[in-house]
């Protein structure tokens, strides 16, 4: 947007810069506290049925849409409390820290091609370390409430995201490793076209993988069945027990924010992100491409609309989830990451390798077709980073410098390489401008 | 306007991430409380991948925060654990230990600002401030690759003897995986509880 600006428009470099970055910044504030307006009321009416009662009906005329503004005045005129046992620095900087950590992975998480905050090369990496930083806040909030209902629920949460952080990481581990980039935007980039190509349904193992990968998310953002450090049936409300008004409201936007991530985070490596099952919008940028021209940046919103209504989906099911089962003990919860999860994460990061390395992938080779090969609408697209360009060099090194020079018949496996290869060169993301 | 323009961005950030890692290090220096002491690292480590960050390093920085930021939350969970002893809630420093740790930090601090101002390059303000904000990082890529061994920077060295070592770096990679299970293997086994069979018989058959 700043280069759009600066060269278009001729503004001084400054001030597009700064516009530019107030735009980003007030958008991605938007989608947490828009988000959560939206999620709260999502939340009672969909709790609401699945008990077989209506919810919110009356605030705001029909369906009760206007709750969460109402529930949001209630907080407001609620009084400010801290315990006379609390560590009066940590308990306020708590609610702080979680937010700023949900916001932050907010920052590097794309919404179509070169809409991002901030365009980061190892954007997965980015987002799974900020998201790891929430729990501080859970703790210290545990930790300065000087309440053993908090600092238990703290304890919690802390053996919790530890464990999970594990099964996370080898689950995530998997579309990257199939793409061979961490850019979230080439990710989702290559899994454009018929939803085949998405990398849910790249094979068995990815499959399986996603569902231990949204598990393992459900815990480490905290949600029912797992929400052990917030039980209200043991620890009155866990960690935010001594917290009222404004500063619980903000653990809560923290928590909504950091569900819409990680349910983001799930559509961008498993269900092609801001590319839709169908691809209506033929005219959609590719990576690298000038986003800024009037059909790029229609494609590019509906890109956007399709994403965020991606992961309103995962959001749902979390909801959905939330109020189905029962809360684990924190000995099952324990238990399922390290005994169930770990394994069957890292049995399938093996199983992609052996996918990939076997040949499996493609109809003319593999012996196996699995849904991608059934329905062969387009090829994957071929999308990667800068270093596979020099292909060509790297088989010529390895051969070995004799016969490195000697024409040679181009097999198959080398014809897609060297498309790999070509295109990586118009792919190096040039960051849309934010 | 023109005064925004005038400042330089690049230098701002730098000066404000490293005033906060410092002044949050201090905090630890100089809190008595565990917990506190683990926040104000907290900030202190985050404030130096924001360093990175801003030099372009994306990966060196994400990894800054997920080893070291993350880490801290490890010993987090011991200062709360910790804060059960009254020893530690607040911890009093000796005048002895201040001057201990006086002689040793100011020996180190010495060592590094003597080594930091004795390269030319680095006291010589750079003139092409602009290229260097449009080099696009490109660093993870070519780090894995190495470790898995393919030298991608060494694939256009023109000189035989510069493509020297093109394995990268799989050896001490796989020596350093190894070195790592072991620890952690014997972590686990120091970890564990010392019960034998007879001493559960001997608490009537009782699993701990």
């Amino acid at each position: 947007m700043a280069e759009f600006l600066i060269d278009s428009w001729r503004w001084p470099s400054i001030l597009a810069q700064s516009l530019a970055a107030l735009v980003a910044i007030g958008l991605l504030i938007n989608v947490i506290a828009v988000g959560a307006l939206i999620f709260i009321w999502m939340e009672r009416k969909v709790s609401g049925r699945i008990q077989d009662r209506l919810g919110p009906t009356r605030v705001g005329g029909k369906f009760g849409w206007l709750q969460t503004l109402a529930d949001g005045v209630k907080l407001l005129s609620k009084e400010d409390v801290m315990p006379d046992g609390a560590d009066p620095l940590l308990f306020r900087i708590a609610p702080y820290l979680s937010f700023t950590a949900s916001f932050t992975a907010l920052l590097a998480l794309p919404f179509a091609t070169g809409w991002a905050g901030q365009h980061i090369n190892t954007a997965v990496f980015f987002v799974l370390a900020i998201l790891g930083l929430e729990v501080f806040g859970v703790i210290l909030a545990g930790y300065a409430s000087g309440s053993k209902w908090s600092l238990f629920g703290g304890m919690r949460e802390a053996a919790q995201v530890v464990s999970y952080e594990v099964p996370l990481g080898l689950c995530v581990l998997i579309p990257v490793m199939i793409c061979g980039t961490m850019n979230l935007v080439t990710i989702a980039d290559m899994q454009r076209g018929l939803f085949t190509n998405w990398l849910i349904f790249h094979d068995p193992f990815t499959f399986v993988s996603f569902w231990v990968f949204f598990t393992c998310a459900m815990a480490s953002v905290n949600r029912a069945p797992f929400d052990l450090a917030e039980a209200e049936s043991e620890l009155v409300a866990g960690f935010h027990t001594e917290y009222s008004g404004l500063r619980w409201s903000i653990f809560f936007m923290a928590e909504y924010g950091s569900m819409f991530v990680v349910s983001g985070l799930a559509a961008i490596l498993f269900f092609g992100g801001w590319h839709g099952p169908i691809p209506i919008i033929w005219w959609a940028p590719q990576s690298g491409e000038a986003i800024w021209n009037f059909p790029a940046f229609t494609a590019n919103l509906a890109g956007c609309v399709n994403f965020i209504l991606k992961a309103t989906v995962g959001v749902t099911v979390m909801m959905w989830v939330r109020w189905t089962l029962p809360r684990l003990r924190i000995d099952q919860v324990i238990t399922m990451c390290w005994k169930y999860c770990v394994p069957i994460s890292a049995v399938c990061f093996v199983g992609v390798v052996a996918w990939q390395t076997g040949g499996f992938f493609t109809v003319s080779k593999g012996p196996i077709p699995f849904f991608n090969d059934l329905v062969p609408y387009q090829p994957r697209a071929a999308v990667h980073e800068m270093w596979v360009e020099p292909v060509s060099d790297v088989e010529d090194h390895t051969a070995g410098a004799d016969d490195a020079n000697l024409p040679r018949e181009p097999s198959d496996r080398d014809q897609n390489q060297l498309a790999w290869a070509s295109s990586g060169t118009t792919v190096t993301s040039k960051g849309g401008g934010e | 306007m023109i005064v925004l323009a005038a400042i330089n961005w690049h230098s701002f950030f730098f000066l404000f991430f490293a005033l906060v890692a410092c002044a949050a290090a201090m905090g630890v220096l100089f809190s008595s409380n565990v917990v506190r002491m683990a926040a104000y690292l907290i900030l202190s480590l985050a404030s130096t991948a924001g360093l990175f960050f801003l030099a372009g390093a994306e990966f060196v920085g994400a990894m800054q925060i997920m080893i070291y930021v993350g880490g801290t939350l490890v010993l987090l969970i011991f200062g709360v654990m910790l804060t059960a002893q009254a020893t530690f809630v607040s911890m009093k420093t000796r005048a002895g230990e201040w001057v201990v740790a006086g002689v040793v930090g100011g020996t180190l601090f010495f060592l590094l600002a003597q080594a930091a101002l004795s390269v030319d390059q680095w006291r010589t303000p750079r003139t092409d401030q602009a290229e260097l904000a449009a080099i696009e990082s490109k660093t993870s890529a070519p780090l894995g690759l190495g470790l898995i061994g393919v030298r991608v920077d060494k694939l256009h060295q023109a000189d035989e003897r510069l493509k020297q070592g093109m394995s990268g770096y799989v050896l001490p990679f796989e020596i350093i995986s190894v070195h790592l299970l072991v620890v952690l293997v014997g972590a686990a086994y120091l970890a564990r509880t010392k019960k034998r069979m007879t001493d559960v018989k001997a608490e009537g058959g009782r699993k701990v």
